[in-house]
């Protein structure tokens, strides 16, 4: 049995130590939210903060989580100001890979409140948009960044079941 | 491979023609509805309020406004990325005059009723603006009509907005006029079209910014994707991709290794009356992950089909054969008279062109959630073309189409992949078998071996010159193997020569808008291509490689002729004869992008700037796109770097701005990609890239400056999905040619192919 925090709820499975963390995340708990996308931890479709670290879920034993505190984009509870920028700017086209542009970008103002260009570049190359959207998923970063006025939020963990959010 | 000839009657483009249909407006429970009627099967004297509450109607969208005052908007067309639902909604409510903020839209699944569902061609907007004007209109038309009577005034004297009909100080909302109403009303194809329609200055939402109504469910991780459906009982699994498209055939299973694999449920191999699938196993088991292993636990060998050793390289010597063999093909274009005019032939010249296979990589793998209801097979994934795939499920069934039901859900990422909806039919198959819920997910490794790749393609262009420098003629042969030849052939109209049938979308672009006296083009199907792999549609699909060879073979004669490639492209946009209005239109395009690109103005030491234009997807939907392309070529390395793209667009009337604004930014850097990044050559019968490690669309460190501007224009809205695709792969490479004198013919541009010609 493997237990870890999830957006702030205690959680237990019983599954295969190696199962990917992506799919106990979506198939279990039913929060699908985090996407499949290419399996070997390069488009970044199914990234999640680990004790607040931007990693690919799909390559990610869910053995390496027990004790951890797992975030996925259900639990930024549509309070994150990149969440509110995305829209504004109007940058997902499908949608698809921007829970993932979402929680790789949170880590990128989490540590650096003011990125310049190249931070913002150099933090997202490695999350792959097909519809390519890219430029907003800049301009948003950047947008989200200026109206925290240098300061990043520090997200109570939330309190919901994942099943409610779901 | 497939016959979809059973299919063809299904797929008849008629059936999406809104104007022969009348359309009717009725009151249903305490709502007011309407749509458009049903070619057949409408009585003349049918009541609309009981055909609407009966659903005897063939939309591709209806509309119900209720008690509430809340409008719904039914649409038929797939959501991959282009927010269609919002540019759709916002030209019924405008014309309506309807509270924006009390709109809602939905995504319909299939049904017999809702007429024939494509979202491909960059159509939707193009298709539908005119008729979904009409229906705004004639809502707007019954709601003042008993608007005025319930206050007791005249309609002349009636406005409608903010769903309030206003007349002077007096004003009634259409909740209230849909409480107290009874509505059964019947426009006639000839009335809708005599509606009058608000002047493009009245509009209050088309061409206004907005927000898409699709965006918020799409960053918290609540969008619904084809891959987030679960049925209650379903098992999971993954397909064992055989080596080749057609032809394999299963020999012997061995699942001895699969069997210590916790929740392994077994195999089974597929049979399968449409002969869509050839060699195909399935492993299942109680959750993907489990499946996954299994199917690389499982060993399966083959009698392999016939092209199991064909390569990319052989592919393109078939098709450089073909396009010098004159005797191949069917003529697409034949202006004037080549033979005659080639008599005072003084120079020549000639080129080849080449594009290599490209996939479509949706990050959304193939995916399809089946299950069977009373008989009735429903199949949950997101597609584009339900019209073409829905008939070939039933028929890989072997079930009527009535019994089959497709639901909609987000596409992530369509660009062509998802029209014909082959992925769905394994997990339709099995779920028919095991008599339970299957959901079936293409890795990313099978999703690209699966994949419908775009063809490798092969271009010949000879131009004739007299002795002073006056084109003489052009003849212009071509080669691909077709999508719509093994899909949909019944698309394929006759050639101009009438020798047979060609493919619209591996021709279109070849008939472009310049004026050249003389000109031959032959388009040839490349049969190696056909047989080894589906040749699939790619967002910008013929145009998109198309453009490459004829973009940059013009800026080839603009050089031979001594011209600047900008001015001779103006000077060929005459909008003679065939050509009136469009070229006109195109050379509008290409003024602005010359004033806007500050063409060949502050370049640096080996950076050029080079032009290419285009017309869109097909002569009769024509959007008009000039792009200037600014790089800077490492002459060590052969690498370029590609700095700025201006483009310049006129769509018509620009529906929704911002939404336009982003299907041109992703569309160009789309072209950008398949100009610089994606290459997928086919080795040993199938494509030999499968996932990000070797395949690499451009990542953001790859994204060159974009300025991006529209045509202020009231014409009729034109399609916005593809056409900035095309002219980026010529631009660059013009200019590439401008910036060290190396004129690149192959795409994918590589540095070594230019290091090569710089050293040579």
């Amino acid at each position: 049995m493997i237990e870890f925090m999830l957006n702030g709820k205690k959680m237990t499975t019983t599954v295969a130590g190696d199962t990917p963390l992506l799919w106990v995340i979506r198939d279990e708990f039913k929060l699908t939210g985090t996407k499949f996308g290419c399996g070997i931890a390069m488009c970044g479709a199914c990234t999640i903060h680990l004790n607040g670290q931007a990693v690919r879920s799909c390559i990610l034993p869910v053995s390496a989580v027990a004790g951890s505190e797992v975030r996925t984009i259900e639990g930024l509870g549509n309070k994150h100001p990149l969440q509110k920028a995305w829209i504004d700017e109007q940058v997902p086209q499908c949608g698809y890979c921007q829970s993932g542009q979402i929680m790789q970008a949170a880590t990128l103002l989490a540590s650096n409140p003011n990125p310049s260009e190249d931070d913002i570049v150099n933090h997202m190359s490695s999350n792959l948009c097909r519809c390519m959207a890219y430029k907003r998923i800049k301009s948003a970063i950047k947008t989200a960044a200026a109206t925290t006025v240098g300061t990043v939020e520090i997200y109570e963990p939330h309190s919901e079941s994942p099943k409610e959010i779901s | 491979m497939p016959n979809l000839k059973n299919c063809q009657t299904e797929a008849s483009q008629d059936d999406a023609d809104l104007s022969k249909r009348r359309f009717m407006i009725g009151t249903v429970g305490t709502s007011m509805l309407m749509a458009f009627g049903g070619i057949t099967g409408l009585l003349n004297n049918a009541s609309a309020a009981d055909l609407l509450a009966h659903k005897s109607f063939s939309p591709n969208i209806w509309i119900e406004l209720n008690a509430e005052g809340e409008v719904l908007i039914n649409i038929a067309k797939a959501e991959m990325g282009q927010h269609i639902g919002t540019a759709i909604a916002r030209i019924v409510s405008d014309e309506l005059g309807a509270d924006w903020n009390s709109v809602r839209i939905h995504h319909v699944d299939t049904d017999p009723k809702w007429g024939f569902m494509v979202t491909g061609g960059s159509w939707s907007v193009f298709h539908s603006f005119t008729p979904m004007s009409q229906a705004g209109a004639a809502g707007r038309i019954t709601l003042i009509d008993a608007g005025a009577k319930l206050l007791g005034v005249s309609p002349e004297s009636c406005d409608a907005e903010n769903s309030f009909v206003i007349s002077g100080g007096d004003r009634i909302s259409f909740a209230e006029i849909i409480r107290r109403g009874k509505f059964d009303k019947t426009f006639t194809p000839e009335e809708m079209t005599k509606l009058p329609l608000k002047p493009v200055k009245k509009l209050k939402l088309v061409g206004k910014k907005s927000q898409a109504l699709d965006i918020p469910s799409k960053t918290n991780g609540s969008a619904q994707y084809g891959i987030d459906v679960e049925l209650p009982g379903m098992v999971y699994a993954r397909p064992v991709v055989p080596p080749t498209r057609y032809g394999s055939k299963v020999k012997e299973v061995n699942d001895q290794d699969a069997k210590a694999i916790s929740g392994y449920l077994g195999y089974e191999v597929i049979a399968d009356p449409s002969d869509t699938l050839q060699g195909w196993v399935v492993a299942l088991a109680s959750s993907y992950p489990a499946a996954i292993n299994a199917v690389q636990a499982i060993k399966v060998s083959y009698d392999k089909g016939p092209t199991a050793n064909v390569s990319e390289a052989d592919i393109q010597k078939e098709g450089a054969r073909l396009v010098n063999d004159k005797s191949q093909g069917f003529l697409f274009v034949d202006d004037g008279d080549v033979k005659a005019a080639n008599s005072k032939t003084k120079s020549t010249i000639s080129s080849i062109y080449k594009t290599a296979s490209a996939i479509h990589f949706t990050l959304e793998p193939l995916n399809a959630t089946v299950e069977f209801i009373e008989g009735v097979c429903h199949v949950h994934t997101g597609n584009q073309w339900q019209s073409l795939t829905l008939p070939m499920i039933a028929k890989a069934l072997n079930l009527p189409a009535e019994s089959v039901v497709m639901h909609q859900y987000y596409l992530g990422g369509g660009f062509g992949r998802r029209l014909f909806g082959d992925y769905a039919i394994p997990a339709a198959l099995v779920a028919q078998k095991i008599n339970k819920p299957v959901k079936l997910i293409f890795t990313r490794e099978d999703d690209s071996l699966f994949s419908q790749p775009r063809s490798p393609s092969v271009q010949r262009f000879d131009a004739a010159f007299d002795g002073n420098n006056k084109l003489l003629s052009v003849e212009h042969a071509l080669t691909a193997g077709w999508p719509t030849l093994s899909m949909a052939p019944g698309f394929m109209p006759d050639s101009v020569d009438k020798k047979g049938k060609t493919d619209p979308f591996s021709s279109s672009g070849a008939d472009h808008w310049y004026s050249i006296e003389n000109q031959q083009v032959r388009v040839i199907n490349n049969d190696l291509a056909q047989r080894t792999f589906l040749p699939g549609w790619l967002r910008s699909v013929g145009a998109g490689w198309i453009g490459w060879g004829v973009e940059s073979f013009i800026d080839e004669l603009a050089i031979e002729s001594k011209q600047d490639p900008l001015d001779y492209r103006l000077s060929l946009l005459d909008g003679k004869g065939k050509n009136a209005a469009g070229a006109q239109r195109l050379a509008h395009t290409l003024a602005l992008a010359k004033k806007e690109s500050h063409w060949q103005e502050n370049l640096g030491k080996d950076e050029g700037m080079g032009v290419a234009i285009c017309a869109g997807q097909e002569r009769t939907m024509p959007t008009w796109v000039s792009c200037v392309a600014k790089v800077h070529v490492n002459r060590n390395s052969g690498e370029v770097s590609l700095k700025k793209l201006t483009l310049v667009v006129d769509c018509g009337l620009v529906v929704d701005p911002d939404g336009a604004l982003a299907q041109l930014e992703g569309s160009a850097l789309w072209g950008v990609s398949l100009t610089l990044h994606e290459i997928n050559a086919f080795k040993k019968g199938q494509i030999s890239m499968t996932n990000l490690n070797t395949y690499k669309p451009l990542s953001m460190n790859q994204v060159p400056e974009l300025d991006i501007h529209f045509v202020k224009s009231e014409e009729q809205p034109v399609g916005l999905g593809e056409p900035g695709v095309i002219a980026v792969g010529p631009a660059i490479g013009n200019a590439i040619f401008n910036a060290v004198g190396v004129r690149v013919h192959d795409l994918p541009i590589t540095a070594a192919d230019i290091k090569r010609k710089l050293t040579s």
